[in-house]
């Protein structure tokens, strides 16, 4: 058997730069008011959402990306030029194929990075960045950028009360390159296939292609049985994520649940018993939930706005669409 | 020993109280969790997986929707609960 060399990759990795990108329309709950019977009051009561960001026509998944990536790339001090690896984490990229993260990495200029998308919902985010992690360290790429990018406005049933206001776009994006320590704690992450119904796309492409349903295809999901899988559930995995990392939620500053809904964010947090000094990220209210991008977008606005400083200590936690769910602690960047 | 129909009341009525805020006193068997205790769909689910805890019982989604009062909510429990 002939020898194989071993890979040669940094001791560990670590988020070096964040960027986000925010749609210029925004939406209050008034314009969601004209397609269902609802009210502001209820929408804030159940949701905390008061405004979200709709994409333009211009505004694509490519565009919102590259925008991000690029405040990204410039807060983590590399180069495009620098950067090995783009993986874009979507579930709203409408052209099946080639995977966006080509267009992507070729926009800002990347020179041939390996680049590919992944699919796993509002875990999105936690997904790519521990493949990220791992090809840093493995040698395979020394700066990889991971981008989480989302335009659910165009998978929103507009009439659906219970979804309507839910759904917004934009980007996040972070640079994952070495560290000489560990920065970014290992991942509590799994997928809970029985439980795929519970948020899905109505139907599949191919059947509102031929005619089977006369409706754009939207996220659905059952909004009860969602709502106890991602308090209760997720809130034994934050858990497990921090037990991972050996830190209790005493060592932790900042609290970036995926922004799904704030009602979600404050249950997990009583269930979780975070201490009052941890700060928790509540874009939810003017960014909506937009799933895979909502983390990064999360952490990016804490950092710009000072609630969060480089150095913290983050907890993070993705959950969604699959069922799928990924957390881990991390350093801010 | 399964908790009284008494008890599971008083314990519902607690339950609800720290969930929603909800006088104990105003949580009675023909209250409508959503109409009379402004009990949301959302804080219901709160309230069922306090209730799970404390009375020993499994209560599963599809059945969530089904408890609409408390009287409904302590006849389920007593009917599912594990005796200790």
């Amino acid at each position: 058997m002939a020898k194989i060399k071993p890979s040669k990759g940094a001791p560990y990795a670590r988020i070096m730069g964040v960027g986000g990108y925010r749609p210029v329309r925004v939406v209050p709950n008034e314009v969601i008011l004209e397609t269902i019977d609802s009210s502001d009051e209820w929408i804030r009561s159940r949701s905390g959402i008061a405004t979200r960001h709709w994409a333009s026509e211009e505004e694509t998944v490519s565009a919102m990306s590259v925008e991000a990536a690029g405040k990204a790339i410039a807060d983590a001090g590399v180069s495009p030029q620098q950067i090995g690896g783009v993986i874009v984490a979507t579930v709203s990229h409408f052209k099946q194929t080639p995977a966006v993260a080509t267009e992507i990495a070729d926009k800002i200029g990347a020179i041939k990075p390996a680049a590919f998308d992944v699919s796993a919902g509002c875990a999105g985010f936690g997904y790519a960045l521990t493949l990220a992690k791992g090809m840093v360290v493995d040698g395979s790429a020394e700066y990889v950028l991971v981008i989480g990018v989302e335009r659910l406005s165009d998978l929103t049933d507009l009439e659906d009360r219970a979804t309507a206001f839910l759904f917004g776009d934009g980007a996040g994006a972070v640079v994952v390159g070495p560290a000489k320590e560990p920065m970014i704690g290992p991942t509590v992450w799994g997928s809970e296939g029985d439980k795929a119904d519970t948020i899905t796309q109505t139907v599949a492409w191919t059947e509102y292609r031929d005619g089977t349903v006369d409706r754009f295809p939207a996220i659905t999901q059952e909004g009860q049985a969602v709502f106890r899988w991602a308090v209760f559930e997720m809130a034994k995995v934050a858990q497990q994520a921090l037990d991972a990392a050996g830190i209790s939620a005493d060592d932790l500053d900042v609290f970036i649940p995926h922004q799904a809904n704030m009602r979600i964010i404050d249950s997990m947090v009583k269930t979780l018993k975070l201490p009052e000094h941890v700060t928790v990220a509540r874009d939810v209210e003017t960014t909506g939930n937009t799933s895979a991008a909502s983390i990064p977008l999360a952490m990016e606005r804490l950092l710009a706005t000072g609630q969060a400083k480089s150095g913290d200590t983050a907890l993070v936690i993705g959950f969604g669409a699959g069922l799928v769910y990924a957390a881990t602690v991390v350093t801010l960047p | 020993m399964a908790a009284t129909q008494e008890e599971i009341v008083s314990g519902l009525a607690e339950i609800v109280n720290e969930i929603a805020g909800i006088p104990v006193e105003d949580v009675e068997l023909d209250k409508s969790f959503t109409d009379d205790l402004d009990v949301d769909s959302l804080s219901m689910v709160e309230v069922v997986v306090a209730a799970e805890e404390r009375f020993d019982v499994k209560i599963p989604d599809d059945d969530v929707k089904n408890l609409k009062t408390v009287g409904d909510a302590a006849e389920y429990i007593a009917k599912n609960q594990v005796a200790k």
